[in-house]
C-alpha cells in the first residue's frame, strides 16, 4: 500500500473524477489509515508500504503497479500519461525488494492487477479502458497460464477490479452490466460460482474488495451484496471509502496483493 | 470476392476460450465484411496459446479499414510483412547455415514487398531467389550455386495449407488414412473417375510400378491403360523393366511361368538373359523397333510416347541400357517430368512410391496401391500428407481399375 499524503483529483481520466469535486484529504487520510489498521490488526495481512510522492496523486492505488506472480511482476504501461510518472517508482519498490521486473510490450497498454485477477488456475483480464487485450499474451507466457480476456463495455467500470472480484474456490463477484455478451458468457463458464452484483452495489464498487480468507473488505453502503455474502458464509467488513471513490477507486484498488 | 479489398489479420492468447476468436469473426460480418481463415492453430492444453490467421475482405478501402479499427481493439494485428532474408551460397552444392528447407506445400516469399510463389515446389530442399530475373525457385542442395540467394530462417515465407488448396473428390474422401478396411471398390471407382478426368482434361498422369506389377499379372491391364491414354508418363527401376522384358521375351517372370506360376527349368536365367538380349540391341527403344520387343509395358511405353525414366540402384542386374544409374541425375530427369503431373499412382514399390512422393507438391494427387499397409504408413508419415493409400495386390488393383474404366474382362 502507499499512504494517501498527496492523493488528490488533480485531473479527470475516468467518469467518476471531478476536478470540480475534490478530495477531502484529511478524511481521505484517516479512510486510508482505517483500512491500513483493518488488514492489519484485524486481519492479520502483513503490509508493505512504498513512500508517496508528490504529484502522483494516484500512487496510492498501488493495484496498478503491475501484475504480480511470485517473485516476477509484469510492470504497468498506462493508458494515460498522467499515471506513467507512476512506473518508475513501483519498479524501484519492486527491485529493492528482490522482484524480477518485466515490461509489456511498448504499443500494448496494461495496467497491473486492476486489470488481471487471478481465479484458480486461470488468470481473468480485462481490456477496452484501459489495459489492452495484447498485453494479455504477455501475461500468459510470463506466468504460463490461461488468460482469459474480458472485454469492458461501461465506462465506469474502467478496470476489470471494479467488476470483478474473485473470491476464492472457484467464486467470484461480477457485475455483468459492464461485460460485453462474449465475456459474460465466459465468466459463466469459468467460474464455477458468479455472484451478479446488482447495478446499485456495483456503482457502490462492492466488487473493488478485498478478500482476505472469508473476510471481504469492502465499500460502505452495498447493503444487498454484504447480504447475499454472508448467506454465502463470508464476513463482508464495510468501510467508509467514499473520499477514494471520488477518484473511481476503493479498498482493492488501494492494495496489491504481494505472493 | 477475390477483387474486394481485403487485409490479413493475426489473432493470438487464449483466443478460444476467451472467445475473442468468434468475436472477431462476428464482429466482420455485423460490420459487413467477409472472412475467410487462413490458419487457425489451436493449443492443446488450457494454458497453451492459440493463433488464427483471417483474411478480412471489404466492400472498399474505407470499409476495410473500418473494420480492421474494429478488430484492433481485439488484438487482431495485420499481418507484419517482412522480406526474406538471403544470404549468398558461399559454396557449391551446400546452402548457408540456417537455411530455409521447405515443404511440399505451396509457398511464397516476400521480396521486395511482393509475394512471389516459389516455383517447383518440393519437400526438403531450399529456396533461391533470382533477384535478376524476380522469381524463387525451389532448389535441391546439389543443385545450389556459389552465389546463389538463398532463403534463411523463416522470415517473410508464407506457407498454404493444405486444407486450403483444391484437393479433389478423391482427397476429401480418402483423407490420407490407410486402412485395408477401407472398401476398394468405392476408391477404385474415384481414382478411375480422377483418371478419366485428368485424361479428358488433357492433364498428365503418371504410373509408377515395383516389378510385382508383372509377377501378379498387372501388365495386361497396364498396357490397355496406356494404350487408352490414361497414362502419359512412366518412373519404375531397372527391375520393373527387367521382369516385363523377361515376360514378354520368355513368358515368365524371374524364371516363373506367368500362365500358370510354374518354375520353368533354367528359367531362372531368363531375366539375364532378356537384359543382355536389349544390351545387345542397344537398348529398349531399339528392342522394339528392331521387332524383338513385341510386347509388355515398355513397349506399350515405346510405341504410345509415353517418356519412361528408369532410376539405377546397386543392387541391379545389367543394367538396362535406358537406367540412369547416377541417382541425382535420375532424381533431376523425375523432377523435370514432375511439374505438371496431376496424378501419381504408384503401384507395389515402396522406393519408387517415397522417391516420386518426395518430388511431387502436395497439390499433385499421389495415389499409393501396396499390399503390405506398413509402406503407405510410411509415405504418410514421410511428410507427403496428399497420398491416398490402397492396400492391395497389384495386379488386382490393375485389373480393376482397367473393369472400372470399362476395359477388360
Amino acid at each position: 500500500m502507499c499512504p494517501a499524503t498527496y492523493f488528490d483529483i488533480e485531473y479527470e481520466i475516468n467518469p467518476w473524477m471531478r476536478l470540480s469535486r475534490q478530495v477531502d484529504r484529511p478524511r481521505a487520510q484517516s479512510q486510508w489509515q482505517e483500512l491500513h489498521r483493518v488488514l492489519t490488526a484485524e486481519l492479520g495481512v502483513t503490509v508493505e508500504l512504498m513512500e508517496p510522492v508528490r504529484g502522483l496523486p494516484d500512487l496510492v492505488f498501488t493495484a496498478n503497479a503491475g501484475y504480480v506472480s511470485g517473485r516476477v511482476v509484469l510492470s504497468s504501461n498506462f493508458k494515460y500519461p498522467q499515471r506513467r510518472g507512476e512506473t518508475p517508482h513501483f519498479e524501484a519498490w519492486f527491485l529493492s525488494h528482490g522482484y524480477r521486473v518485466h515490461r509489456p510490450a511498448e504499443e500494448c497498454f496494461f495496467e497491473g492487477a486492476g486489470d488481471a485477477l487471478p481465479l484458480g488456475e486461470a488468470i481473468f483480464a480485462g481490456y477496452r479502458h484501459r489495459s489492452e487485450i495484447c498485453s494479455h499474451q504477455k501475461v500468459a507466457t510470463l506466468t504460463g497460464r490461461q488468460v482469459l480476456s474480458l472485454e469492458l463495455v461501461d465506462s465506469a467500470f474502467y478496470h476489470l477490479d471494479t467488476c470483478f472480484c474473485p473470491l476464492g474456490n472457484g467464486a467470484a463477484l461480477y457485475y455483468p452490466g459492464a461485460f460485453d455478451a462474449y465475456a459474460r458468457t465466459v465468466i459463466e463458464a469459468n467460474v464455477p460460482r458468479p455472484i451478479a452484483v446488482a447495478e446499485q452495489d456495483a456503482r457502490l464498487f462492492a466488487c473493488n474488495a478485498v478478500v482476505v480468507g472469508r473476510t471481504v473488505v469492502l465499500n460502505a453502503g452495498c447493503a444487498d451484496i454484504e447480504e447475499r455474502l454472508r448467506k454465502a458464509g463470508y464476513s463482508p467488513r464495510a468501510m467508509d471509502l467514499s473520499e477514494f471513490m471520488k477518484s473511481g477507486g476503493s479498498a482493492k484498488c488501494l492494495t496489491l496483493l504481494l505472493e | 470476392m477475390d477483387t474486394m479489398p481485403s487485409e490479413t489479420v493475426e489473432l493470438r492468447g487464449h483466443i478460444i476460450d476467451s472467445l475473442t476468436l468468434p468475436k472477431v469473426l462476428d464482429q466482420i460480418l455485423a460490420a459487413g465484411g467477409q472472412f475467410e481463415i487462413e490458419e487457425v492453430q489451436i493449443g492443446k492444453r488450457r494454458t497453451d496459446l492459440s493463433y488464427a490467421r483471417i483474411k478480412v475482405q471489404a466492400a472498399s478501402e474505407a470499409h476495410l479499414d473500418r473494420i480492421l479499427g474494429l478488430l484492433k481493439a481485439q488484438g487482431a494485428q495485420p499481418l507484419v510483412h517482412e522480406d526474406v532474408v538471403l544470404v549468398p551460397a558461399d559454396m557449391d552444392s551446400a546452402f548457408p547455415d540456417d537455411f530455409y528447407s521447405t515443404t511440399n506445400l505451396q509457398s511464397f516469399v516476400r521480396w521486395r514487398d511482393r509475394w512471389l510463389e516459389v516455383a517447383d515446389i518440393e519437400m526438403d530442399c531450399g529456396i533461391v531467389v533470382d533477384e535478376e530475373r524476380g522469381v524463387a525457385l525451389c532448389t535441391p542442395m546439389h543443385r545450389v550455386r556459389k552465389g546463389d540467394a538463398v532463403v534463411v530462417g523463416h522470415l517473410g515465407v508464407r506457407v498454404v495449407p493444405l486444407e486450403r488448396q483444391e484437393r479433389g473428390e478423391l482427397f476429401a474422401f480418402m483423407g490420407s488414412e490407410v486402412s485395408p478396411e477401407r472398401p476398394k471398390g468405392a476408391v477404385i471407382q474415384v481414382v478411375a473417375r480422377e483418371l478419366e478426368e485428368a485424361r479428358a482434361a488433357g492433364k498428365k498422369a503418371l504410373f509408377v510400378g515395383g516389378p510385382v506389377v508383372v509377377h501378379s499379372g498387372g501388365v495386361e491391364p497396364l498396357v490397355e491403360l496406356i494404350r487408352r491414354g490414361y497414362f502419359r508418363l512412366l518412373f519404375a527401376g531397372n527391375g520393373f523393366a527387367a521382369h516385363d522384358i523377361e515376360n514378354a521375351l520368355y513368358g515368365t517372370s524371374l524364371g516363373v511361368r506367368l500362365s500358370d506360376s510354374v518354375q520353368v527349368s533354367g528359367g531362372h536365367r531368363h531375366h539375364l538373359r532378356a537384359i543382355n538380349t536389349i544390351r545387345r540391341l542397344g537398348g529398349i527403344r531399339a528392342a522394339v523397333e528392331a521387332g524383338v520387343l513385341t510386347s509388355g509395358v515398355m513397349r506399350a511405353c515405346v510405341t504410345h510416347d509415353v517418356p519412361f525414366i528408369l532410376a539405377g540402384s546397386v543392387r541391379d542386374d545389367g543394367p538396362l541400357p535406358e537406367v540412369v544409374s547416377d541417382v541425382l541425375e535420375a532424381a533431376d530427369a523425375m523432377r523435370r517430368e514432375v511439374r505438371d503431373v496431376h496424378l501419381a499412382l504408384v503401384v507395389g514399390s515402396a522406393l519408387h512410391a517415397i522417391a516420386t512422393g518426395n518430388l511431387l507438391p502436395a497439390t499433385t494427387r499421389l495415389v499409393v496401391v501396396d499390399i503390405n499397409p506398413a509402406v503407405l504408413t510410411k509415405i504418410s508419415d514421410r511428410g507427403s500428407f496428399q497420398t491416398v493409400g490402397i492396400v492391395s495386390d497389384a495386379g488386382l488393383f490393375l485389373r480393376e481399375l482397367l473393369a472400372a474404366l470399362g476395359g477388360g474382362r
